[in-house]
């Protein structure tokens, strides 16, 4: 809070200094969400490639040709990759967490702006790396996001797996060491620049998520980068970290003594806490507009907030959950398993308060809302699959089947987004100035809902009857034919949803400049970045520092003037 | 808007929830003696989770149908939540979760805990990109020492699996690209893979294990149904892992004795 004094710089003037290499968390924010954005349009490309290669093997693309099954999972390694790492940890953290911790918090920039602007600029860097894999000889590795040990550590064991798999690792590596940067920045900001009376009891739910993030991200992506340091090694300068003593074509690899479980163990330790880095922000944001739109507090603030910390704790114990069929001891699935379990519990009281905010609200309808609830939704929805793929004896017939990814997909994809779009409706006023079109993003809500649900909810069915993952074409296989038609399905289901999404995109930037003007708070919200001009001025505040009197969501208090009291106002709500 | 959505949510719910209970993808007909518990598990967690699903979307639902803002609508209530129930909640799923992991508990200890017994019919498998070899170790009883700068995949069979012709064990040890089984016989089964990880998949057996380069994983399941089962690669393993299959041929006892016997007269 004393740190204050020691941020304010004067705002910029040339076109470099404030729209590139920018020191206003607010730039940077847009920076990273537009970053964000094209990377969820090639990751959905990729997915739709993927799609109809499973429906059309043999058909001709324009400008593609045909799709070999290689070349089908280097389309599965980079969507997954580019989906996970520069969009859903990219976008709600590093872009609305940058825009809106700051202001939520009513400090005037991040703690430390310099290293904010390098780990947006290391991130892209990392971003440009990923997608350079796609055009160097042999193409993208085929290795899955997950990078498994010794196929990723072996240059020969597929195309792909040569220099696009090198820049593949050096690219998640740079990613490591922009999020470790960035996680530094959110901590210290949480923790230093409140403004005066903001609390950490007084911070919005979505504050919580972002500070939640950051710790797990700078307890896991150091482990990550380190992971890909080993495996840089294994594959250019001959250690065997991750290969044992073993042949590929026949042809011995020349390394020995390695395990491939410990990439798998080092990978998950980073990975499962991913997934929370993942949708961390979308339950803060759901939580804040579940609130602002029911016109009633949140259901249990505090509960809420020992959820989220415990699922973030929690997650760190639990990546063994990955690997049930691995080989590694029988034994410790049995506390791996408890410990998943135990995340059902924090996560099953964040949906019963969502169900309680609603109850007895009075709920409008605008479009962040239709995405809160259709967030609340898909959280059910993938959440419920969990306990089956905790259980290590239903991994048997589950694991690296369809039901995980119809799990993830439902949970840490789409809800994500679901989160992400929330929050894109939610801010982009304030952001913009302007309103997004409220027609066409009920379109783009129905059209999204239904789609997501056509294509995720059916590969439960998939897992079930046995359809492995990763597989480019169900024709080899007598028993995976019956299940050709569904898969149909979903590829139609899939074409409608990514249409749907050019609506949104097609809202975003019309609405910039022909969106109606928006007034500071069009929502009636109470949180502090409701209380400054729109958009911001450079420090946030225009010279003013805000005073915090009362909580986050105090709306409909008996006896107010109006249904909602913004955190600034004056000291009118009853401790509680 | 609020029936709008109420709708949708429920007609998803409901589609969602038919498919399943109409069972019109389910698991392939099990034919192994882990089939009924795992199955029974399943149904467990299946009706435990489906009774959840449908309640909280169908409140989900009909929530924002009931309160939404209306001119006649009131004031919404204003109350920060409500401990007991937070307590109650947070008790009952704890108990439930805990609970379905106890239950599931013993089945998983069945599976993996204990070796395979005596007298089990003993296949080592080996996964190499992109094929399934499978060794039965012959009258002696014993594998041959394989060694990895003799294979060569190319030969196939013997030499795929870079048998040490100068091993006495190896000379009996039978080869083949299909996995034959007698019938309500334990298999135990020891998992190896030479390049990269591979995993098998024997869905009607409801089997499944990931076969590791560096490790011979030990694993055993019993065969109850006589007939032909499909065996798939379940983990990424290149180019072409979804062509990575073979046959796993499950034949009364007899007809498996001849079996390796015919298989053993070839190759003397």
């Amino acid at each position: 809070m004393v740190a204050q004094e020691s941020h304010q710089h004067a705002a910029p003037q040339g076109f470099i200094r404030k729209w590139v290499f920018s020191l206003d968390h607010k730039v940077i924010g847009l920076q990273y969400y537009f970053l964000a954005l094209t990377a969820v349009f090639v990751g959905m490309f990729l997915s739709l490639l993927m799609r109809i290669h499973l429906i059309w093997p043999t058909a001709i693309l324009p400008l593609l040709g045909a799709i070999k099954p290689e070349t089908y999972l280097s389309l599965v390694t980079m969507h997954g990759t580019i989906m996970v790492f520069f969009v859903l940890t990219t976008a709600p953290q590093g872009g609305f967490g940058n825009y809106f911790l700051p202001i939520q918090i009513g400090a005037p920039d991040m703690a430390f702006p310099v290293l904010n602007m390098l780990s947006f600029w290391t991130t892209f860097t990392a971003y440009i790396v990923m997608l350079a894999a796609f055009f160097v000889v042999g193409g993208a590795p085929l290795h899955g996001w997950t990078g498994y040990a010794p196929m990723s550590a072996l240059q020969s064991s597929g195309p792909g797996e040569g220099l696009g798999a090198d820049l593949w690792i050096i690219s998640i590596a740079v990613f490591c060491i922009a999020s470790l940067m960035g996680a530094l920045n959110f901590i210290t900001t949480t923790l230093d620049m409140r403004a005066r009376g903001m609390s950490m009891m007084r911070m919005p739910l979505t504050c919580w998520s972002w500070f939640i993030t950051a710790i797990l991200g700078l307890l896991a992506f150091g482990v990550l980068l380190s992971a890909g340091i080993l495996l840089l090694m294994d594959r250019n300068i001959g250690t065997s970290f991750f290969l044992p003593l073993g042949t590929i074509n026949g042809q011995l690899t020349g390394h020995k003594g390695g395990s491939p479980l410990l990439w798998q163990h080092l990978f998950w330790f980073f990975g499962h806490p991913e997934v929370y880095i993942a949708i961390l922000p979308g339950m803060g944001v759901a939580s804040q507009i579940l609130s602002t739109f029911s016109r009633k507090p949140i259901f249990g603030y505090k509960a809420m907030v020992y959820a989220m910390l415990s699922i973030g704790l929690l997650g760190f114990m639990v990546w063994g959950h990955h690997m049930f069929m691995s080989g590694m001891s029988p034994y410790t699935a049995f506390a791996f398993s408890i410990m998943t379990m135990a995340i059902g519990v924090p996560s099953a009281i964040k949906t019963f308060n969502w169900l309680g905010t609603l109850h007895k609200g009075r709920i409008r309808f605008h479009s962040p809302m239709l995405f809160a609830i259709g967030f609340v939704s898909l959280f059910v929805s993938g959440g419920l699959s969990g306990p089956f793929l905790a259980q290590p004896a239903l991994d048997i017939p589950l694991h690296d089947t369809a039901f995980v990814p119809g799990h993830f997909h439902l949970i840490m994809g789409v809800a994500a987004i679901f989160g992400i779009f929330a929050a894109t409706y939610y801010w982009f006023p304030k952001m913009f100035g302007r309103m997004m079109n409220e027609k066409m993003a009920r379109i783009h809500f129905f059209l999204t809902l239904i789609g997501t649900y056509c294509v995720f909810m059916p590969m439960h069915y998939l897992g079930l009857a046995g359809q492995p993952r990763r597989y480019s074409q169900l024709t080899e296989l007598a028993y995976l034919h019956p299940l050709i038609g569904l898969n149909t399905f979903m590829t139609y289901a899939a074409i409608v949803t990514v249409a749907a999404q050019l609506i949104f995109l097609f809202n975003l930037f019309w609405s910039m400049f022909k969106g109606q003007k928006a007034s500071d708070n069009p929502w009636e919200a109470t949180t502090l970045e409701w209380t400054t001009a729109t958009p911001p001025p450079h420090d946030n505040f225009g010279g003013r520092t805000p005073v915090v009197h009362n909580g986050p969501y105090e709306y409909s208090v008996p006896g107010a003037p109006r249904d909602y009291v913004m955190q600034s106002d004056p000291a009118t709500v009853q401790a509680h | 808007m609020g029936l709008v959505i109420l709708c949708v949510i429920w007609l998803i719910t409901l589609a969602s929830t038919y498919f399943f209970v109409a069972k019109t993808w389910w698991f392939p007909h099990g034919a192994s003696a882990a089939t009924a518990a795992l199955d029974h598990q399943f149904a467990v967690t299946f009706i435990l989770m489906g009774v959840i699903f449908l309640a909280a979307q169908l409140a989900l639902g009909y929530f924002v149908w009931r309160y939404r803002d209306q001119p006649s609508a009131t004031r919404a209530d204003y109350s920060h939540g409500n401990l007991k129930l937070e307590i109650i909640w947070t008790t009952l799923t704890a108990i439930l979760f805990v609970g379905l992991n106890l239950l599931g508990s013993p089945i998983w200890a069945a599976e993996r805990f204990r070796p395979a017994v005596e007298g089990a019919t003993r296949v080592e498998v080996t996964g190499m990109q992109f094929a399934w070899y499978f060794r039965y170790p012959g009258p002696d009883g014993k594998f041959g020492i394989a060694r990895p700068e003799l294979e060569d995949p190319s030969a196939g069979g013997e030499a795929a699996l870079g048998l040490d012709p100068a091993d006495p064990a190896s000379k009996d040890d039978v080869v083949t690209g299909t996995m034959v089984v007698p019938v309500d016989r334990e298999v135990e089964v020891i998992l190896r893979a030479h390049d990269v990880i591979h995993s098998f998949f024997v869905p009607a057996m409801r089997f499944k294990q990931d076969a590791v380069p560096g490790l011979a994983i030990h694993m055993h399941f019993t065969p109850t149904e006589k007939g032909n089962f499909e065996i798939t690669c379940a983990e990424l393993c290149g180019l072409g892992h979804y062509k990575m299959h073979g046959m796993l041929k499950v034949v009364s006892q007899d007809e498996f004795d001849k079996w390796l016997a015919d298989r053993e007269a070839e190759k003397q």
